[in-house]
């Protein structure tokens, strides 16, 4: 029944099925093996409605009609018995292939046939969902794109994901399977290429007025040809500092591809803690220092007035202007 | 439940159709469990709001900490208050049960006025803390802290208004079912809420303070 | 001149001339319609003098019946509204590639897809399940009412507040662009700062405590008025099915109303529940949501299965396969479904012990959604099956919902879902199973009971064309987005730049137009079997030959539902009772009791209405006055005690003999 329909969609790349990384690979076999088990009671079942359906309409008065019978042990076991055998083959699939493919998993694998030490130094590329476009940083490299993301193929990349308003979702259909892209959090994705590919990635997520154009180009190429563009990029000049990052911030749709030569090695850290314009406490600092504070609770037995000395004084050191950051859009 | 309790229709058992039918047949009234539904229902949206609590609870985003801002003293007699009011309306149902209008007016007045020793006490401590840049707008933690607080105290109100209202029925109608029966409601709203004060100070006031 | 200032503000708010959207003219255009329209049917009311008539024995009617029909009414009228957004939407799709970009720019798109799932799920699913229930289960269990009938048509004005609301957002304003779940920090004060998430929140907040307390309605109702005789294990498996749909409804919406207040408070107040800064958390609100969002999908098929089951029994002319299982699965199911909602944000990052657990929750619960699939296969076999409409209904739903539920475990697969997550695959799997379940079991349901509720029979012409137009219609409309999302295309797009697979959205939008077809079809069996209501009338009350109790009532039944409350004996009480030969009694009539209707049930709604309208446009003015009086109404409400009348022995005299009138010349 697949063949022929495959065929017809000969034309179509189904690129979900098709891809030309690892984990997006052996996501692809997941889905093809799950359907096989469940198909396994899908065909008899669908056979059954159609089979019993004709068979006992009212005009065929040959077949048997039993109007009180209604029940069957045996039957019953079957019934829940055959759908409980197949889920436990599929949860038991679901777990392994689940921690197999977590995203935050570093690789252990090229592909099916080729290895790799889990202590390979994966590429690092740190990516930011914007208003309604994408910024890639590569802190080994030192320069950045928007809108663009050329990894070389057959390396472990490492992406750290992170937005900047909204929730978004970062998803190269060829490379492997999504993961969110969320402010002030940081998510991980490992994944490798596999093939020199020209294609596109985008957000999963819906996030607002320019959702639609929020594309970006995704180029997998040989690492010859990776540490070429990494030096044009260098060539071409621009810098990615904190004063052009807020511009680059500010609203906007179908940006165009933009490469900077250098980028401020803290810029992704700045973004990722929400402090990248000025006078602003960087959130883990806040986090750090609200830990604290319960900590010295915990272990100080503070009366109340130590606690309202201290508030005075920690009045005096905290910054007072969160509220800027919350109002400035 | 309801059980098999036919009524012969008068005739012969020999008529097939007669135990299929009761000429008489009253339900049972379905409100107090309907009110205890309703009521695990709301237990549901405080139990969002203790989850809220146990999220943000620590966000201190620099401001204040429970420690700094709690006043367990004010915490223990607002405790006080409301436990209190519990026994008082216990008594009034016990004289809603003996069918006297005049205890249970007086009991429920004194309910009443414990309800509202309560609130005064919490809308004091809130609009301290707003005074002093504590709102609900300065941190995740005081965000969640006005809502629990907050949500039971909107509830505290709601029941005193009930109450009011609930004394001028009775005042009018005196203890017949109906009143009997909304009393017994409020009854449960009114404990219901303490159970859930007595949450709330545990798990926001005392464990926000003590170590 | 400041003072001036500051009251029109109070007054007013930030609702201004400028809400009206006069530059947009599909809603300049509805508008027109909406308006012309309205004149006509409120002209044609007040000519024929039916403003009491309608006010009196339906608005303010405290009886379950009318509340059920007017649930449906309300359904069917906001399910044309969700539909013509879907249509757009499947227009702009089908068009917008490359340089063209359709007839619906970003931001009026947006809207629509967000209308679209809110309307859908909220103004029309529910209900039209929830008028089912009322409709049926009192009838089911023997009883004269629900439990507190007041409150039932408070609920009912409730939803229709909510829904009021949220047209009224198509003509003053705008509706959310945020997805029919309104994530923050999307929907947040910053990123959404107009009026359309507010919309969003108290539309959804008045709609469910209508809801909320209809669930508490029900759950009393099948637990304290069921006939005697009526054991749980006794009841009929649409009330079964109907009392685990409501324990969920009391399980899950309190937990709507906190999240969507915490959202309301985070827009109006500068709270930080969801924020990015100051310690908010937006994931918090992904959880909640869900928490209530998956049991909600549970509140809506379990109905629809409830109504399967009841026409697969009849039209087999069998006892239903494995009554005792299928009892045990709706309650599996209803408990199971509490421990699967993280299975809709897989990609939130959650880590693989917890992603697992979740997709193999949710892997469980297609056992028990299997057994009851296999119990109505086993009562067709050796059934003998007539092919009325209802069964019909009942066979496609067979096929059509068990692909779907296939493509639903598929996404249970965390690392599946990686890659189909929010993709053109979730949406065809979600409305496979939304229409293939619940959609064709209210189809179901509706030719099973309507001759039931209005005296005559459905079509069946017009009914077998909507029925092909649907059943066919649904495949061309949902299989290209199951190829599309293979394809890595997402969901929510309102323009495309790769035209290859146009073609695709093409042959969506024409399954869309056999849907519209089919749509058509299905109004049209309504107007025809009006025009024809003597040739199909229902003169016995039991057209299908039934097997519950609601068949030994008139068609339609009397106020009072049973002139004697039934007694039961076994399961499928009337087909016991037809066994063994009953007949119904003639003489001895007693008066009786019922609930009295009260203007209250429509005025605090409507009251609660304009609370909502005030607080989305800011009017702080009449939100105090509003709810000032909403909060005074409800007290003199309580101060009416006169709840209750008889209706005295010889008026149920008079109309039983009526009945037995025409079941002789009927004969």
């Amino acid at each position: 029944m697949s063949a022929p329909l495959l065929s017809l969609l000969a034309g179509c790349n189904t690129v979900v099925m098709n891809p030309s990384g690892d984990i997006a690979k052996q996501q692809a076999q997941l889905i093809i093996v799950s359907v096989v088990l469940m198909l396994l009671i899908i065909v008899p079942v669908l056979f059954l409605v159609v089979w019993f359906a004709r068979k006992y309409r009212a005009s065929n008065t040959e077949a048997a009609y039993e109007p009180d019978w209604d029940h069957s042990t045996k039957l019953e076991l079957v019934i829940w018995g055959a759908p409980l055998l197949i889920i436990i083959v599929l949860g038991l699939v679901t777990w392994i292939s689940t921690h197999k493919l977590d995203p935050y998993r570093p690789l252990d694998r090229l592909d099916e046939n080729r290895p790799i030490p889990a202590s390979a130094k994966p590429l690092i590329v740190q990516a930011v969902a914007m208003d309604w476009k994408w910024l890639f940083i590569y802190p080994e490299q030192g320069i950045a794109t928007v809108n663009e993301l050329v990894v070389p193929t057959d390396v472990p990349v490492r992406f750290k994901i992170t937005a900047t308003s909204v929730m978004n979702a970062f998803y190269v259909p060829e490379l492997a399977g999504m993961i969110y892209a969320m402010p002030s959090m940081e998510t991980t994705l490992n994944a490798v290429q596999n093939k020199p590919v020209s294609s596109i990635g985008f957000s999963a997520n819906y996030s607002g007025a320019g959702y639609s154009d929020m594309r970006f180009a995704y180029r997998g190429v040989a690492q010859a040809d990776f540490d070429g563009w990494v030096q044009s990029v260098k060539a071409a000049g621009g810098t990615l500092d904190r004063a052009n990052y807020l511009t680059l911030e500010k609203p906007s749709i179908k940006d165009p591809v933009r490469r900077y030569a250098g980028v401020d090695s803290d810029l992704f850290y700045r973004v990722l803690n929400r402090c990248v314009g000025d006078g602003v406490v960087c959130m883990d600092k806040m986090m750090m220092q609200d830990a604290q504070k319960s900590r010295e609770m915990a272990l100080n037995r503070m009366p109340q007035h130590a606690a309202a000395t201290r508030l005075a004084q920690a009045n005096g050191e905290v910054c007072t202007t969160p509220d800027e950051s919350v109002k400035k859009k | 439940m309801s059980e098999i309790n036919v009524t012969q229709a008068g005739a012969a058992s020999a008529d097939p159709s007669s135990r299929f039918y009761v000429h008489e047949h009253h339900p049972e009234n379905g409100t107090l469990l309907g009110f205890w539904i309703y009521l695990m229902s709301d237990c549901l949206i405080f139990a969002c709001l203790f989850a809220t609590y146990a999220v943000l609870g620590r966000n201190y985003a620099g401001g204040p900490s429970g420690a700094e801002i709690f006043e367990l003293g004010t915490v223990a007699l607002n405790t006080a208050f409301l436990l209190f009011s519990s026994i008082t309306y216990g008594f009034a149902m016990l004289a809603a049960q003996k069918k006297n209008v005049k205890a249970t007016l007086v009991w429920l007045a004194i309910t009443g006025v414990l309800g509202a020793c309560f609130l005064y006490l919490e809308l004091d401590e809130f609009t301290h803390l707003i005074h002093e840049g504590f709102g609900p707008w300065r941190s995740g933690f005081l965000t969640a802290f006005f809502a629990l607080v907050g949500t039971h105290g909107l509830h505290v109100t709601f029941g005193i208004v009930w109450l009011i209202t609930l004394m001028f029925q009775v005042g009018k109608h005196g203890i017949n079912g109906a009143n009997y029966r909304r009393l017994a409601c409020l009854s449960m709203f009114w404990h219901f809420l303490d159970v859930v004060w007595i949450g709330v100070f545990t798990y926001v006031y005392l464990m926000g303070v003590l170590p | 001149m400041h003072e001036q200032f500051d009251l029109a503000k109070l007054i007013f708010g930030r609702l201004s001339w400028e809400a009206i959207p006069y530059h947009e003219p599909i809603l300049i255009g509805t508008f027109i319609a909406v308006i012309l329209g309205g004149i006509v049917v409120l002209g044609a009311i007040t000519k024929f003098k039916l403003w009491g008539y309608l006010w009196n024995e339906w608005f303010t009617s405290i009886d379950h019946k009318k509340i059920g029909i007017m649930y449906m009414v309300l359904g069917l009228i906001m399910f044309l509204r969700g539909f013509a957004d879907a249509l757009m939407m499947r227009a702009q799709q089908a068009f917008s590639f490359g340089d063209a970009h359709g007839f619906l720019p970003p931001h009026h798109y947006d809207q629509v897809f967000t209308a679209h799932g809110v309307i859908m799920i909220f103004f029309v699913a529910m209900p039209l399940v929830t008028g089912f229930m009322n409709y049926v289960v009192p009838l089911q269990i023997g009883a004269r009412d629900v439990a507190f009938p007041f409150l039932n048509n408070f609920s009912f004005w409730m939803t229709t507040a909510g829904a009021i609301l949220v047209m009224a957002s198509l003509f003053v304003g705008e509706f959310a662009r945020t997805g029919w779940l309104a994530y923050p920090p999307l929907s947040g004060i910053l990123a959404s700062p107009d009026v359309g998430v507010d919309y969003y929140i108290w539309s959804l907040q008045i709609a469910g405590v209508g809801t909320l307390l209809s669930g508490v309605n029900l759950v009393v109702t099948i637990i304290k008025m069921r006939a005697p005789g009526m054991d749980l294990m006794k009841m009929p498996v649409f009330t079964w099915t109907a009392l685990s749909t409501n324990i969920l409804i009391v399980m899950a919406f309190p937990v709507l109303t906190a999240v969507l207040a915490m959202l309301g408070l985070d827009r109006l107040f500068d709270t930080h529940f969801f924020t990015n800064e100051l310690g908010g958390n937006a994931m918090m609100y992904v959880n909640l949501i869900w928490i209530w969002g998956h049991p909600e999908v549970y509140i809506l098929i379990l109905p629809a299965f409830g109504i399967f089951s009841e026409v697969v029994a009849t039209f087999c002319g069998k006892r239903l396969f494995g009554y005792t299982s299928m009892v045990y699965a709706t309650v599996v199911i209803m408990v199971l479904s509490y421990l699967v909602w993280l299975h809709h944000f897989f990609t939130m990052g959650s880590g693989a012990s917890v992603n697992s657990f979740f997709g193999i929750t949710t892997m469980i619960i297609s056992i028990p959604t299997g057994a009851k699939l296999f119990n109505w296969l086993f009562t067709m076999y050796k059934g003998r099956i007539r092919y009325e409409l209802p069964m019909m209904w009942t066979v496609s739903f067979m096929i059509t919902f068990t692909i779907g539920g296939m493509t639903g475990v598929m996404l249970a697969v965390p690392p599946a879902d990686f890659v189909l997550h929010n993709s053109l695959f979730l949406i065809a799997h979600f409305h496979n199973v939304i229409i293939g379940g619940v959609l064709f079991g209210l189809f179901a349901g509706l030719n099973y009971w309507w001759p039931k509720m209005f005296g005559f029979k459905l079509d069946r012409k017009w009914g077998l064309y909507s029925f092909w137009l649907w059943s066919i219609g649904f495949w061309f409309a949902f299989i290209p987005p199951y190829i599309l999302g293979f394809m890595g295309v997402t969901r929510r797009m309102s323009h495309f730049d790769d035209p290859s697979v146009q073609w695709l959205f093409r042959i969506s939008l024409f399954g869309t137009l056999m849907i519209a077809a089919g749509i058509a079809c299905l109004l049209m069996q309504i107007a025809v079997s009006v025009i024809n209501r003597k040739k199909l009338a229902d003169v016995t009350g039991d057209p299908w030959n039934g097997r519950t109790l609601e068949w030994s009532t008139s068609s339609p039944p009397p106020a009072y539902n049973f002139a004697f409350t039934p007694v039961v004996h076994d399961n499928d009480a009337y087909a016991d009772m037809k066994k063994a030969g009953y007949r119904r009694p003639l003489k001895g009539y007693v008066p009786i009791h019922m609930p009295a209707n009260t203007w209250a049930g429509p005025v605090i709604p409507g009251l609660s209405f304009v609370v909502g309208f005030g607080i989305i446009w800011h009017m702080w003015l009449l939100v105090a006055v509003g709810f000032i009086a909403l909060v005074a109404t409800t007290i003199y409400h309580t101060f009416n005690y006169k709840r209750d009348y008889y209706i005295p022995a010889d008026e149920v005299t008079r109309t039983e003999e009526e009945r037995t009138r025409m079941l002789e010349a009927h004969v």
